[in-house]
Formats: structure tokens, sequence, C-alpha cells
């Protein structure tokens, strides 16, 4: 389709019946591709130029992204896609992805110079209450992306972090040295060394707990790590927030089919991940 | 004379069901939502259609409630509604401020239900009813009230009874002979009809062979389903005299022209929305260009303007335009 841009309607509407004060601050543009690089076996790092309102994007937000097709594939829908990088004063976004389906894979064909057509930003993101020094940032796989820009809006207001990363294999982690380049301390564990079950996360984060290293949890990515900070935040009285995935059509709340369960105060509630989160509050989410 | 004096010499507007509208495009119930104004200008479009209401809260269909297809999407979401106080007391002050019409698109699971929501709807701020009698995913295996002209005929009719606004009637595709439908619709009182709703449809993933859907089918909607309810909208338009309303994968303004030509009065735009946000005043701007590029003063000279008969003489000045 040759829709770009956020819309600029021109001629005969626009002039007669727009409205003059309104102003979108989400936007479908084509965004030009700075690169797209292999940083492991299994992820991929997609740099793209683009508008102000696009890279004000905030920690925790997504992009909704329209994919190229692959060879032999067709991905109807857009693919949603958690902000790695936001930076406001050049102009870029950053994604860290990996080619799953036919989506992703579509991502992979893009080269420097070839365009996106991202729409965003999109959903409600993290926020670190004023009172908070110190926090732990747990999350695995794809997850550790989505709480890596967290770490920079952390260390800007001077809030020291903890990151707890997981996944399957120690060269399968990403995001380590980005972590540690916003000034966080980063306890990393795999399958593969047998330390990322419940087990062992729990004794680390109940050793922060006590040397007071944690005044709130940030998680995404895993179900398991997500019951283990549920537990140990009601024994503890600590806050904390989950960014979480569902399957998504339109991105913006129209269409109802990302809805997720929570419980909120012992009752069932349903909410739609894309335009009430991708954040929520940690206590009230569920598997 | 230069570009926007002669763009602005484009009529866009439209009559439809009872409405005045400053452009024939507006969205399909189910897929428009207050979120969508941090994206466009509701002013820009022709209408505003809401998420169909019932009177009681309804949590929608199990997930999975979607599976992409090519040129195509299948939901089974399933009518999710926040019921009848939340609508008058949120959603309504929403959209106080925006000039557009608002459309209630409704939905009962009686005739009497859909009779008494019209009624409690037929309020100061509601420009017309859309009555959506072909939801494929409410009733028993897809079954809806306009599957068949009788029932079509006996739900109308009641809600005629119930309110003096514009009553606009969605039919549903999935039925033997949709003419028949609209026919019925016409003679019990209705002011237009939404050809069509989505297409019941199925997919089975082939890891798992368990269907790709919670509630195992759903509708089909996308471009992939647009030739197929542009058919309809030509064989209603031979039916009938009330306004069509063409709704079925329109996604450029050229969509828009196929569906007047075929003889709809307007258009509503749904999945294209999910793909492009900007969808709708896109092709509300590209339209008008269309019409300035072939010369048509009026966007309203093309419906039911398709040349069917070669011996016919095209008594529209623009089919033939100059080189």
């Amino acid at each position: 389709m040759a829709f770009t841009a956020a819309i600029q309607p021109d001629a005969a509407t626009s002039r007669v019946t727009g409205s003059a004060r309104w102003k979108p601050d989400i936007v479908a543009e084509l965004a030009p591709v700075i690169r797209n690089d292999a940083v492991n076996a299994e992820y991929r790092h997609l740099v793209v130029s683009c508008s102000d309102v696009a890279a004000a994007a905030t920690p925790g937000q997504f992009f909704q992204l329209l994919c190229p097709h692959p060879a032999g594939e067709q991905p109807f829908l857009r693919r949603p896609m958690s902000v790695y990088g936001a930076d406001p004063a050049n102009r870029q976004l950053e994604f860290l992805y990996k080619v799953a389906g036919a989506g992703t894979r579509g991502l992979d064909t893009l080269r420097a110079g070839d365009t996106l057509d991202i729409m965003g930003p999109l959903g409600v993101g993290f926020t670190l209450d004023p009172s908070w020094r110190r926090i732990v940032a747990i999350g695995r796989g794809a997850g550790l992306a989505t709480l890596a820009p967290l770490a920079l809006a952390a260390k800007r207001k001077g809030v020291h972090v903890t990151a707890i990363l997981s996944a399957r294999r120690p060269e399968l982690l990403v995001s380590v040295d980005l972590f540690r380049a916003h000034g966080a301390d980063v306890i990393s564990v795999t399958d593969a060394e047998q330390s990322s079950g419940p087990t062992n996360v729990e004794r680390i984060l109940r050793q922060l707990i006590v040397e007071e290293r944690c005044d709130a949890f940030f998680t995404c990515g895993s179900s398991r790590l997500m019951r283990v900070q549920q537990r140990l935040a009601k024994e503890f009285g600590l806050r904390g927030q989950i960014a979480m995935e569902q399957q998504m059509a339109c991105g913006i709340g129209l269409c109802h089919c990302c809805v997720r369960d929570f419980n909120v105060n012992g009752e069932i509630v349903s909410r739609r991940v894309c335009w009430d989160g991708p954040v929520f509050d940690l206590s009230e989410a569920l598997p | 004379m230069n570009a926007v004096t002669r763009a602005t010499m484009v009529d866009l507007s439209v009559e439809v069901g009872g409405l005045a509208l400053r452009n024939p495009v507006m969205p399909a119930s189910g897929t428009f939502a207050e979120g969508l104004e941090r994206v466009i200008d509701f002013n820009l479009l022709g209408a505003i259609v809401t998420k169909t209401i019932t009177r009681e809260l309804r949590a929608g269909n199990p997930l999975p409630r979607i599976v992409e297809r090519p040129g195509g999407l299948i939901n089974a979401i399933g009518i999710p509604s926040q019921g009848v106080p939340y609508f008058l007391e949120e959603t309504m002050r929403h959209y106080a401020a925006c000039d557009a019409p608002l459309v209630v698109s409704i939905s009962a699971p009686t005739a009497e239900g859909f009779a008494s929501l019209a009624t409690e709807l037929s309020i100061p701020g509601v420009a017309a009813i859309e009555a959506n009698i072909s939801c494929p995913n409410i009733e028993e295996d897809g079954k809806a009230y306009a599957i068949r002209a009788d029932s079509t005929e006996k739900v109308t009719r009641e809600l005629r009874n119930a309110t003096k606004l514009p009553l606009w009637v969605k039919l549903t595709p999935n039925t033997g002979d949709i003419a028949e439908v609209a026919r019925a619709a016409e003679a019990a009182g209705a002011d237009a009809v939404v050809v069509a709703n989505t297409i019941l449809s199925m997919a089975i993933d082939i890891k798992t062979f368990r269907p790709c859907l919670g509630n195992v089918m759903g509708g089909l909607s996308g471009p992939a389903i647009k030739p197929i309810i542009l058919r309809q909208v030509f064989q209603c338009a031979k039916a009938v005299k009330i306004s069509i309303i063409g709704c079925g994968g329109v996604s450029t303004a050229e969509d828009v022209v196929e569906y007047m030509l075929a003889g709809a009065s307007a258009v509503q735009v749904g999945t294209a929305t999910f793909l492009q946000p900007a969808a709708m005043t896109t092709i509300v701007s590209d339209l008008g260009a269309f019409c300035l590029r072939r010369e048509i003063p009026r966007v309203t000279d093309i419906v039911r303007g398709v040349v069917i008969e070669e011996a016919d003489e095209p008594d529209l000045a623009w089919v033939n335009p100059r080189p």
C-alpha cells in the first residue's frame, strides 16, 4: 500500500474541515534504515532514522512495524516490537529482534538505505517512582530488549539498577554491555549453567532485598520469574512493573484482540495489552 | 486555476440513509475507538461509527481472537462491550467535541432487545443507529438475523418502530441471496443497508491440528474479501432504492471508487486502519484527488455509475477522460 507518514491530508478536505489545533502524538512513517546487524546467533539490531514524535518513545513503549515480505511469505498484520533505544537528539530508534516468524524474517531482509514503515510510539511504558533509589530489572530472552532502555532512564534519574539477565545459553545473552554501560550491576543466569531456575533467581533476589538493593521490580519475558517476583513483592511490601506480550492487530486499542486478564483486588478484569499496557502493575498480572 | 482552487471545487459530500456527510468515508464498527484520535483528526471523517454496543457487559470470545492470512484477517473478537451506562457516560462525552455525525452500532440477542436498545440510544448527540444484525460470532454456529430475509424484516420493523433516527442495517455476506435480504430491510423501513460484515471462515494450525481461533470460526476481512462484497453491493443496488454503504476490504480511494460505481453512496473502512492508522483520512484526500483528475465535480456523480451494457452510451461525461 502506498500510504506514508502521519496523515497530512491535502487539497479539498483538511482545508475545509480539519481542526487546526489537532496534532498527532502517534505517527506512521517511513523510517530509513541506518543499520540492521546480527548481534549473536539469534538476535538482530535494527537502527532507523525517524521523526521527533517517534523518537520521543519512552522505555517500555513499542512500535508496530509493517514488515517487508520475505520470499514466499506474506505477513499481513504489523508486528509489535518494543523499543530497544530512542534517541531524540539524533532522531533514531533501535529495535532488537529475534528472527522467529514471517514478520521478523521480513525485517531481516532490510539493509541500510531501505525504509521501514513504523507506527508509534505506542502503549504505556515503565514509570520510575521518585522515591525509588535502587531497582532490580529481571528479563529473559527478548524481554531484555524491553528492559534495556529502562536502565538508561534510571541512570539519568540517579536510580541504581541491578539487572538479572536470563537466557538459554551464555552466548545468547543480549544487552549485557548495554546494561553495564548504563551503570547497572549485571547478574547473568542461564539454562546451560543451571542458574536460571526460579529457585536460584529467588535466592539472588532475597539477597538483593536483604542488602536493600531492591525498591521495586521491573520484569519482562518470563512467567516463572514473574511469579517469583510477585511472591517476594508481597512478602516484602515491594512494588513492581511488568511488560507483557500478546498477539496484536491494531496496536491502538481498536480491535480488542490483545486482551489479557488481570487480578485487580481479587476481581478479574480484562485489559488491552496494546493500549492499557504493555506495562502493568506486577501485583495484578496473571500468567 | 491553481490546484488548491480546483481541489476545493470537488464536492465530496454525500447523503446517506438520512444523514448528510462531508465525505463518504467512515470507520467500520469494531475497528474504531478513541485511541485513533491520537493518529488522525476525527473531524476529517464523514462519520464516526462506534464499536457495537450491547446492553450488558460482554467479555468477548476466548483467545486467540485473530489470525492473519494472505490478504486478510480472520477475527473472532466476539463483541466485547462495556454496556450502555459506560457508553452514555464515557463514550458520548468523548465524541461530544467531534463534529462528524456519531453513528451508534448496536446488537442484542432478540428483536425486542434491539428495539429497546435503539429507543434508549435515540438521544441528542446520536445521529443514526446502525443495527449489527450480522455478526457471525455472537450467535450459535455463526447464524445471524441477516442470514434470512424474514428475520431481517422482523428485526428491522421492530427497530423502525423503536426509533425516529436514521436506521442503518448491517447485512451479512454469509447468505444465499443478499439482495433479497436488502429488500426485506428496505421494506421494513431501513434508511440504509451496510453491505456487508465479515465472511464466516476458519483457519487450522497444521502444527497442532487445532483451529487457529479460540472460537474455532471467525470473520474474514481485508483486501481478500473486496471482490465478493463489491459483487454483493452491486446486487443490492439493483434490488433497493435506499442508500448502500459498502464495507469490505476498502484500503484505497480506488476501492471507494469501485464501491461507488457498484452502487454504494459511502464506504466503511475497517481492517485497513489496522495496517495504516491514517488509512481513512488518506483515502478522503486521495478520493478528492481522483475526482479532480477525472474532472468529476461531485463524488455522488459516480454512484451506481458502473457501465455494464456495451451498447449503452454512457451518460457520464468522465467515463472517457480527455487524454
